[in-house]
C-alpha cells in the first residue's frame, strides 16, 4: 500500500500552488482540487485493498498494521520515520480525503489571496494525514504541530466574526495542549529506557503503574484539548465560528478527530494502567460535554454557534466511547469520528457557504424562509441534521447507538446521561431548521422568492457546492444503511487494540 | 608543547587574514573612496569585507580534519570543533556584512566594516582558546567592537543612549569577570580551564565562579543581567543588532560551555528536583527560569520588532541554559546544536527586518503590516524564521528545543530530576508562540496602509533563502549535524 503518498501529494500540491502566479486563480483551484482527489483516490484504493492484505497479516503477526515506511530518522533520539495504517486509522485517512476534496469545492468562491489559502489548506491536510499514519511518537508530534499553525492563518486571514481572536485562541489552546503532550512524550520515552519512540514497541512494555498514573492525564488532556473535551472546549465554538467554511469543515471534520485519535493511539495504547485509573473521570467529563454542548447549542442565536456547540456534544460521544474499553463502545467511537466528521463538514458547509455567503448574516432572527430561496440548502441541512440527531438510516445513529451500548456495559448511568442529549439535539436541529428555512409566522411570505430580507436576489447554489454536498450526503446514507462497509474493518482492529491493552 | 611561531601563525591564519582585510578596508575607504557617495562606498567596502571573510574561510577549511593541536598550553586550540565554530562565525559575519550592504551606516563606512572584522577576530579567538586570560582579552575585543558598532547611528540619540548603556553594563560585567578570574587564579594557580578544578568547590573558588557567571550572564543577556539588551538591539543599526544577537552569542555560549563543562565540571552541584545542591547548576537553573519567564512575558507587550527579538533572545538564552545544566556529552551537543540553529534563524530574522524596515519606514510592528503582499518572498522567509524561533516543526528551532529538553530529562531519567525545568521551558514556549504569531499577524493578516511592492536585491533574497533552507534542513535532517557535533565534542570533553 502507498497510503503515505497522501502526505507527499498534499505537500507537493502546496508547493505547486505556491509556484503558480497569484492571478491564475482558477488554475490554483484546479491544482488544489486535483491534489485533494489524488489523496482521496490513494486513500480509498488502500481502504478497499486493506482487507485482502491484512487477513494474512493478522494471522501471522497478530496485528492489523500495514507498515508503509520504516526508516531510521534521527538516530540520536532513536526516532524512526515509521508510518503505518490499521483499520482504525484508515477510515480517518479516508475521512480526511473526503473533507479535503469537499472543502476545496466549498472554497471555490474564495477570491482574495486564493493562492495562499490553498497553500495553507494543503499543508494542513498533509499534517493531518501524517498524524493518522505516524507510528513514532516523535513523528506524530511533528505532524500534529504541523497541522496547528496553518489554521491560524486560514482563520485570521479568511475568517469572519472576531477572526483574529478566534484564531489566536484556537492556536494557543492547541499549542498548550501539545505542550502537555510534549512533556508526556519525553517522560514516557525516558521512563521506558530512552531506546525508542515507536508506539508499538513502547506498548509492548508498559511503564510502571505509578508513572502511568501521572503521565496519562497529561497525554490525554493534551490531545483532548483538540478533541474539544469539556472544559477545554472553549476554543471550538469561537474557532469554528470565526473560520471560513472550509476551515470550519476541517476543524470540526478532521482536526478535532486528531485529538481523539491521539487520545486513542498515544495515550490509551501506551498507558493502559493510567487509563484504568482515570477512565471514570474522563467518562464523567465526556457526559458533561455531551449535555453541556447540546444545551448551549439550544440557546444560541447564531446559526454557526449551534453547529459549533453541537460538535462539542458529539465529540463527547467519541471520548465516552473510547473509555468504555469494550469492543462495541470503542468501535462506535471510531465510527462516530468518521460520521461526525462528515456531518459537521456538511452542516458547516450549509451554514457558512450556502447560507452565510449569500445572506451575510447568521442570526436566526434575521434569517427565515430560505426553504424557497435555496431549497437545496434546506434539503442538505435536513439530511445533515437528521444524521446529527441520530436518526436511524444515517451514520450518526449507527455510531451513537454503539457508544451508548458500550457505555451501558460500563454503567447504565453513563448511557442514561449521554442519551439525555438526544432529545436536546433534536430540539436544536429542528429549531434551527424552522427559523432558518421555514417562513416565520409573524411576517410570513417575506421570502417567497429567491431573495433575502432586503430584496436582493440570492445567487443559486453553484455546481461545486452541489457536488460536494451530494458526496457528503451519500456517505451519510451509505454508512447508515450499510455500516458494515466500515464496521468490518474497524471492529477486528478494535478487538486487537483492546487485547493489546491487557 | 613547543610551538614555533610558524605553528602559531598557521593556527591564527584566518584571524590574520581578517585583520589584514580590516586594515585594507580602512585604507580603501579613507584613501580611494573618499569622494564617492555613501552607497557606492558601502557596497565597495562591504564587498571587500565579504571577500576577506571568504579568504579567511579557506585556511579554516584546510585545517579541518588535521587532528587537534594545543598551542602554548591551551592558549590556542586548533581542533575540528573550534574550526567548525570559526567557520560558523565567519558565515555569520559575512551575512551581517551582506545585509549591511543596502543599509545606511552613515559616513564612516570603512570604520564600520573594519570594526565588524575586528569583532569577528575577537569572537574567533574566543572559541579557539582554553586559557582564562585570553578568554578575557578576546571577550573584550569583541565587546569593544560591538559597543562602537552600536553607536553607529550617529545622529540618532537612541543609538547613542543604547551604546552608552551597553558599554556601561559591559564594562561592569568585565570587571566582575576579571575579578572572578583573578580569584580563580589565586585559588588554583592556573589559568588553563582544563586544570581548574582538581578538588571540590571551596568557598573562595565558588565566589570566583559566581563572579565569572555574572560576567558571562551580562554577555549572553540573561535575566537579571539583561537590561542592556532591548535598548541595544533597538538603538543599534539592524545588522549590528543581528551581529550582537548571533555572532557574539555563539562565541560567548561556546566558551561558557567550555568553562563550565571542562573547567568546573566538579562544581556543578545539582539542580535535580528535591536534591538541590549548591553549585553552578542551581544558579543556572534560577537564571534560566527567570530568563524564560521574563523574556517571553516581556516580549508580549513589545511593539518594536527589534525589541521583541531582543526579549525573545533573552528567553532563548534561558532555554540554552537548560542544556548546560543537563551537562555531559548529550547536554553539550544539544547546546551546540541549538546555538547553531538559533544563530542562523535569528540572523535570518534580523536580515529580513533590515531589508524591509528601511523601505517600510521603521521597525514598529505596524510598519510590517501587509508585508505578505508587498514583499511575498521575504515574508515567507520571515514566516520560516519566526516559526523556527517559536519551535514549530519541522523547522530547526523545534528540533533544537526538543533535543535540549530531551537532554535535560535524560539527565536523570529515573527520577525526572530536571523535568521541572523542562516543564517551565515548554509552557513558556507556548507563551512565546503568541508574540511570534503577532509578528506574523502584522505581516500576513493586517492590511497595509501603502500597497506598493518592496523590491529587494536578488543577492540578499538568495542569501536569506539559503539561511532559511539551512533552518529547514537542520529541522528535517538534524542527524548529520548531531553526529558531527557529538563526535567532535566527545574528543574534547
Amino acid at each position: 500500500m502507498h497510503t503515505d503518498w497522501t502526505i507527499y501529494s498534499s505537500l507537493i500540491g502546496a508547493g505547486l500552488v505556491l509556484l503558480l502566479p497569484r492571478e491564475a486563480k482558477n488554475l490554483i483551484r484546479w491544482v488544489a482540487l486535483l491534489t485533494g482527489l489524488v489523496g482521496l483516490t490513494v486513500a480509498l484504493r488502500d481502504y478497499f485493498h486493506y482487507d485482502a492484505i491484512v487477513t494474512g497479516l493478522v494471522a501471522e503477526t497478530g496485528s492489523g498494521f500495514v507498515h508503509l515506511r520504516d526508516v531510521p530518522w534521527i538516530t540520536a533520539l532513536h526516532s524512526r520515520y515509521h508510518l503505518a495504517v490499521d483499520g482504525i486509522s484508515l477510515p480517518l485517512v479516508v475521512l480526511n480525503g473526503f473533507v479535503c476534496v469537499t472543502g476545496i469545492l466549498f472554497s471555490w468562491n474564495i477570491e482574495s489571496r486564493t493562492k495562499e489559502f490553498f497553500a495553507f489548506f494543503l499543508v494542513l491536510i498533509a499534517g493531518v494525514y501524517g498524524v493518522f499514519m505516524a507510528m513514532d511518537l516523535f513523528l506524530l508530534f511533528v505532524f500534529y504541530e504541523l497541522a496547528i499553525i496553518p489554521k491560524y492563518f486560514i482563520i485570521a486571514i479568511w475568517g469572519s466574526t472576531r477572526k483574529e481572536y478566534g484564531a489566536m485562541k484556537l492556536v494557543l489552546y492547541s499549542f498548550v495542549g501539545s505542550a502537555l503532550v510534549f512533556i508526556a512524550i519525553l517522560a514516557a520515552f525516558f521512563a521506558a529506557g530512552g531506546q525508542t519512540f515507536d508506539m508499538l514497541e513502547l506498548a509492548k512494555h508498559p511503564l510502571a503503574r505509578e508513572i502511568q498514573v501521572w503521565i496519562f492525564p497529561l497525554a490525554f488532556a493534551g490531545f483532548a484539548v483538540l478533541a474539544g473535551m469539556w472544559p477545554f472546549h472553549t476554543w471550538a465554538p469561537t474557532g469554528h465560528v470565526a473560520a471560513p467554511t472550509a476551515a470550519s469543515m476541517l476543524l470540526a471534520g478532521v482536526v478535532m478527530k486528531l485529538g481523539a485519535y491521539g487520545c486513542l493511539r498515544a495515550s490509551m495504547m501506551l498507558f493502559p494502567a493510567g487509563l484504568e485509573h482515570w477512565k471514570w473521570w474522563i467518562a464523567v467529563l465526556a457526559i458533561v460535554g455531551i449535555i453541556y454542548g447540546a444545551a448551549v447549542a439550544l440557546v444560541q442565536k447564531d446559526f454557526k454557534f449551534i453547529i459549533g456547540y453541537s460538535s462539542v456534544s458529539h465529540m463527547g460521544f467519541v471520548l465516552l466511547g473510547l473509555v468504555t474499553l469494550n469492543v462495541i463502545g470503542v468501535s462506535g467511537a471510531v465510527l462516530q469520528m468518521f460520521s461526525h466528521g462528515i456531518v459537521a463538514s456538511l452542516l458547516f458547509a450549509v451554514v457558512g457557504r450556502m447560507v452565510y455567503d449569500r445572506t451575510h448574516t447568521r442570526q436566526l432572527d434575521e434569517l427565515g424562509g430560505l426553504r424557497k430561496a435555496i431549497p437545496f440548502a434546506c434539503v442538505t441541512f435536513v439530511i445533515g441534521g437528521a444524521a446529527s440527531m441520530g436518526m436511524p438510516g444515517f451514520s450518526g445513529f449507527v455510531a451513537e447507538i454503539q457508544v451508548l451500548i458500550g457505555a451501558f456495559a460500563m454503567s447504565p448511568w453513563l448511557a442514561l446521561g449521554a442519551a439525555l442529549s438526544i432529545p436536546i439535539t433534536v430540539a436544536y436541529i429542528l429549531n434551527a431548521n424552522n427559523k432558518v428555512f421555514m417562513e416565520k409566522d409573524d411576517h410570513g411570505g417575506h421570502h417567497d422568492h429567491a431573495e433575502d430580507g432586503h430584496g436582493h436576489e440570492l445567487p443559486p447554489i453553484s455546481l461545486p457546492e452541489k457536488a460536494a454536498a451530494v458526496i457528503l450526503m451519500a456517505l451519510l446514507v451509505i454508512l447508515g444503511i450499510y455500516p458494515s462497509i466500515m464496521m468490518n474493518m474497524i471492529k477486528p482492529n478494535v478487538e486487537l487494540f483492546l487485547r493489546g491493552l491487557h | 608543547m613547543d610551538a614555533t611561531y610558524l605553528d602559531i601563525a598557521r593556527g591564527l591564519s584566518a584571524e590574520i587574514v581578517l585583520v589584514l582585510a580590516a586594515l585594507f578596508a580602512l585604507a580603501l575607504d579613507l584613501g580611494w573612496l573618499r569622494r564617492e557617495g555613501g552607497r557606492e562606498r558601502t557596497r565597495a567596502v562591504g564587498v571587500l569585507t565579504i571577500v576577506g571573510l571568504i579568504l579567511a574561510a579557506i585556511p579554516v577549511c584546510q585545517m579541518l580534519g588535521n587532528g587537534s593541536q594545543r598551542l602554548l598550553g591551551g592558549t590556542l586550540v586548533v581542533d575540528d570543533l573550534t574550526l567548525l565554530f570559526k567557520l560558523l562565525l565567519i558565515i555569520l559575519t559575512a551575512l551581517t556584512a551582506l545585509i549591511s550592504l543596502e543599509y545606511d551606516v552613515g559616513r564612516h563606512v570603512g570604520e564600520y566594516f573594519a570594526t565588524m572584522l575586528f569583532g569577528a577576530v575577537g569572537m574567533m579567538l574566543l572559541v579557539a582558546t582554553e586559557e582564562l586570560i585570553t578568554i578575557f582579552v578576546a571577550l573584550e575585543l569583541t565587546s569593544l567592537c560591538l559597543y562602537i558598532l552600536t553607536a553607529f547611528h550617529k545622529s540618532w540619540l537612541r543609538s547613542q543612549e543604547a551604546a552608552l548603556k551597553y558599554f556601561m553594563f559591559g564594562a561592569i560585567s568585565s570587571a566582575f569577570l576579571l575579578f572572578g578570574l583573578s580569584l580563580v587564579f589565586g585559588v588554583t594557580g592556573t589559568t588553563n580551564i582544563r586544570e581548574l578544578m582538581t578538588g571540590s568547590l571551596t568557598p573562595l573558588l565558588g565566589v570566583g565562579l559566581l563572579m565569572i557567571l555574572i560576567g558571562f550572564g551580562f554577555k549572553v543577556a540573561v535575566v537579571p543581567f539583561h537590561l542592556w539588551a532591548p535598548d541595544a538591539y533597538e538603538g543599534a543599526p539592524t545588522p549590528v543588532a543581528a551581529y550582537i544577537a548571533t555572532g557574539s552569542k555563539v562565541a560567548s555560549f561556546f566558551v561558557l560551555t567550555k568553562v563550565l563543562l571542562l573547567g568546573f565540571a566538579g562544581g556543578a552541584g545539582s539542580a535535580l528536583w528535591g536534591k538541590f545542591a549548591s553549585g553552578w547548576a542551581m544558579l543556572l537553573a534560577v537564571v534560566a527560569v527567570l530568563s524564560m519567564v521574563l523574556g517571553n512575558c516581556a516580549a508580549i507587550v513589545q511593539r518594536n520588532v527589534k525589541r521583541l527579538l531582543a526579549y525573545s533572545s533573552i528567553a532563548h538564552a534561558g532555554y540554552i541554559f537548560i542544556g548546560l545544566i543537563a551537562a555531559g556529552l548529550t547536554g553539550a551537543t544539544s547546546v551546540m546544536f541549538y546555538i547553531i540553529v538559533y544563530a542562523l534563524t535569528n540572523l535570518g530574522a534580523f536580515g529580513v527586518v533590515a531589508a524591509l524596515s528601511a523601505r517600510a519606514g521603521g521597525e514598529e510592528l505596524t510598519h510590517f503590516n501587509g508585508m505578505a503582499k508587498r514583499a511575498p518572498l521575504l515574508s515567507l522567509l520571515m514566516l520560516i524564521f519566526v516559526l523556527s524561533l517559536a519551535g514549530v516543526p519541522p523547522l530547526g528551532g523545534f528540533f533544537g528545543k526538543f533535543y535540549l529538553f530531551a537532554a535535560a530529562v535524560g539527565q536523570d531519567a529515573r527520577h525526572f530530576g530536571l523535568l521541572w525545568l523542562v516543564v517551565v521551558g515548554i509552557l513558556m514556549s507556548a507563551v512565546s508562540l503568541y508574540y511570534y504569531l503577532i509578528v506574523l499577524k502584522h505581516m500576513y493578516v493586517e492590511a497595509a496602509a501603502d500597497d506598493s511592492r518592496i523590491e529587494t536585491p536578488t543577492y540578499l533574497n538568495a542569501a536569506l533563502g539559503l539561511v532559511a533552507l539551512a533552518v529547514i534542513l537542520l529541522g528535517v535532517f538534524p542527524q548529520p549535524t548531531l553526529t558531527l557535533l557529538n563526535s567532535l565534542l566527545s574528543r574534547v570533553l
